[in-house]
């Protein structure tokens, strides 16, 4: 993957199961929104396939559906969080919205799915962050994907919020069959629902489980110089060791570059 | 005594200027009602206002070699909204001095223009009449014309409604859906042209704007729906164009030398009326909703 000359992301290689929760985990500026644009079909590879549903190339509704990072409606815009969750259903055509039973039992299902009954009249330029997270999530759903793609759907959200949209997602990914593929700039929301994390760092990738990846030997040799992965309270935290580093040096990690991921 | 012929002074409806000023201005009102409630939605209303400017210049060189002001000001935004697509403004962010130098120029090309044809030629009210609107001076012979334009602009939008709302939420979304979002912008940007267009020969290129985004944001206050908002703003602009007219010709008829106030002033401080007493119920509406909501909240599971 080269961007504007630049080499951004070069041999990444995954693969994603139905029902599966996938973390792109790494930094920011590591390349996660590339790599989610270039399954999207937004960013073309220099080289290389995206296959989804055994079918090469990027593929179109309803196989993928894709949650923006944020979206920058005004408050005062007349679109209800209903109104939004429907255009996921016909947004793409032309002309204007004919109302239907069938329509409005659809929206209404999906709004109890994400649990957002509550606030499905209120304009979506009006709702917290996490409810706009789940709107969003709604409107993805709606036309039934096999494939659901977040770019950071965490950011933003407070911790009380993060938790409620991991685990929806978690429930969606289960009960519906749908693999999930998500960036984050830090996997410890995550670590309980993802199946698979694929940590990118320095333009390359190393994909596992977590108990595969988030090790000190695995992220040392993809960040190419000593990191240690230390284990506190159930989380994970990613420390740089001095660079040039020998992997048996035992490097306390120094606070100043620390980097919590 | 009849309350009518106080509040519509005698002659209004059987004048034949006024009767174009109505059907100019009804048909103005919606198109740009009907625009404008987009433009708000997709926080574009700077682009009206570079319309507005280059518009005026347009206007202002077709008045100088004798073509209708309503030709120049079609020709130039409808090629600006072309430029606008083809170098991606999307919003004023990021290109203020560029935006402002270009639009600077523009409207020193109107203050040429008007120059040149108010000195060289006989159309001695051209610079009031383009800049701040002349609604009474629109040949009838105009009325096609606008409505043509006006049909146009509706059935494009009519066609776009659905793509139109989806970028606006987020373009890279619309474009996962295989919305072609160029040719979606660029639908748009054309019939805010011809909006901006419409709304400066009712009520000038300066103010033009104040009908575009006036009563759409009127709208805004009293409804959160898409649709609900185009029929508000809709209604709320003919009623604000309507008002306007029949005040401009019942202070003509008042003044003692039949000079009324400028209409283009009298639409414009209506729909002014109109948007802040609907700005008052809704925060009215506010703060009791505040002290209801306060309860209800802390049932809710956390």
């Amino acid at each position: 993957m080269v961007l504007a000359g630049r080499t951004i992301l070069d041999r990444v290689s995954f693969t994603v199961a139905p029902g599966s929760f996938t973390g792109l985990i790494g930094s920011n500026g590591a390349g996660k929104t590339t790599l989610l644009k270039t399954i999207l079909g937004l960013v073309k590879p220099t080289s290389g396939t995206v296959s989804i549903g055994g079918a090469a190339g990027p593929r179109r509704d309803p196989i993928v559906g894709y949650v923006p990072q944020k979206i920058a409606l005004e408050p005062d815009a007349p679109l209800r969080a209903r109104d939004l969750i429907g255009l996921g259903l016909d947004g793409h055509r032309y002309g204007m919205t004919r109302p239907s039973a069938r329509r409005r039992n659809l929206i209404d299902e999906i709004l109890a799915a994400v649990n957002a009954t509550r606030f499905a009249d209120r304009r979506v330029g009006r709702l917290s962050g996490g409810e706009q997270q789940r709107v969003m999530i709604a409107h993805a759903l709606i036309s039934r994907p096999r494939l659901l793609l977040l770019d950071e759907p965490l950011a933003n959200l407070d911790i009380g919020s993060s938790h409620e949209v991991v685990e929806l997602l978690r429930r969606i990914a289960t009960d519906q069959g749908i693999a999930i593929v998500l960036t984050a700039h830090d996997m410890n929301p995550l670590l309980h629902a993802m199946d698979r994390i694929v940590y990118i760092a320095r333009g390359r990738a190393v994909s596992g489980t977590t108990a595969e990846v988030v090790r000190t030997e695995t992220l040392s040799e993809l960040y190419g110089y000593h990191v240690e992965v230390i284990h506190a309270a159930g989380r994970v935290l990613v420390a740089a060791g001095e660079a040039g580093e020998g992997k048996n040096a035992r490097t306390p990690p120094a606070p100043p570059d620390s980097q919590v991921g | 005594m009849d309350l009518s012929a106080i509040i519509i002074e005698p002659g209004f409806f059987s004048n034949q200027p006024v009767q174009t000023a109505l059907v100019v201005s009804a048909i103005t009102a919606v198109v740009s009602a009907v625009v404008g409630v987009f433009t708000v939605i997709r926080g574009q209303s700077f682009a009206g206002h570079a319309f507005s400017d280059i518009g005026g210049a347009g206007a202002s060189g077709a008045v100088l070699v004798g073509a209708q002001p309503l030709l120049g000001f079609v020709t130039l935004n409808v090629a600006a909204a072309g430029v606008m697509e083809m170098i991606g403004i999307r919003r004023a962010r990021g290109r203020d001095l560029a935006t402002g130098i270009v639009l600077g120029v523009a409207l020193g090309f109107s203050a040429l223009f008007l120059f040149l044809a108010t000195t060289y030629t006989s159309t001695s009210g051209a610079t009031v009449s383009i800049l701040f609107g002349s609604l009474f001076t629109v040949a009838p012979s105009l009325i096609p014309v606008v409505a043509v334009l006006g049909a146009f602009v509706m059935a494009l939008i009519a066609i776009l409604y659905r793509p139109l709302l989806l970028t606006s939420i987020d373009y890279e979304l619309a474009a996962v859906r295989g919305v072609p979002i160029r040719l979606v912008g660029i639908g748009y940007l054309i019939a805010l042209a011809l909006a901006v267009s419409l709304s400066s020969i009712t009520i000038g290129a300066i103010l033009s704007t104040a009908l575009l985004v006036g009563p759409p944001a009127t709208a805004l206050r009293l409804t959160k729906r898409t649709g609900t908002a185009i029929a508000v703003a809709s209604a709320v602009g003919v009623a604000a164009a309507w008002l306007g007219i029949l005040i401009s010709y019942d202070t003509a008829s008042w003044s003692a030398d039949g000079n009324g106030w400028p209409v283009s002033f009298c639409i414009v401080a209506v729909v002014f009326v109109f948007y802040v007493s609907a700005s008052f119920p809704s925060r009215l509406g506010h703060r009791v909703r505040g002290h209801h909501q306060e309860p209800v909240k802390s049932l809710e599971p956390s």
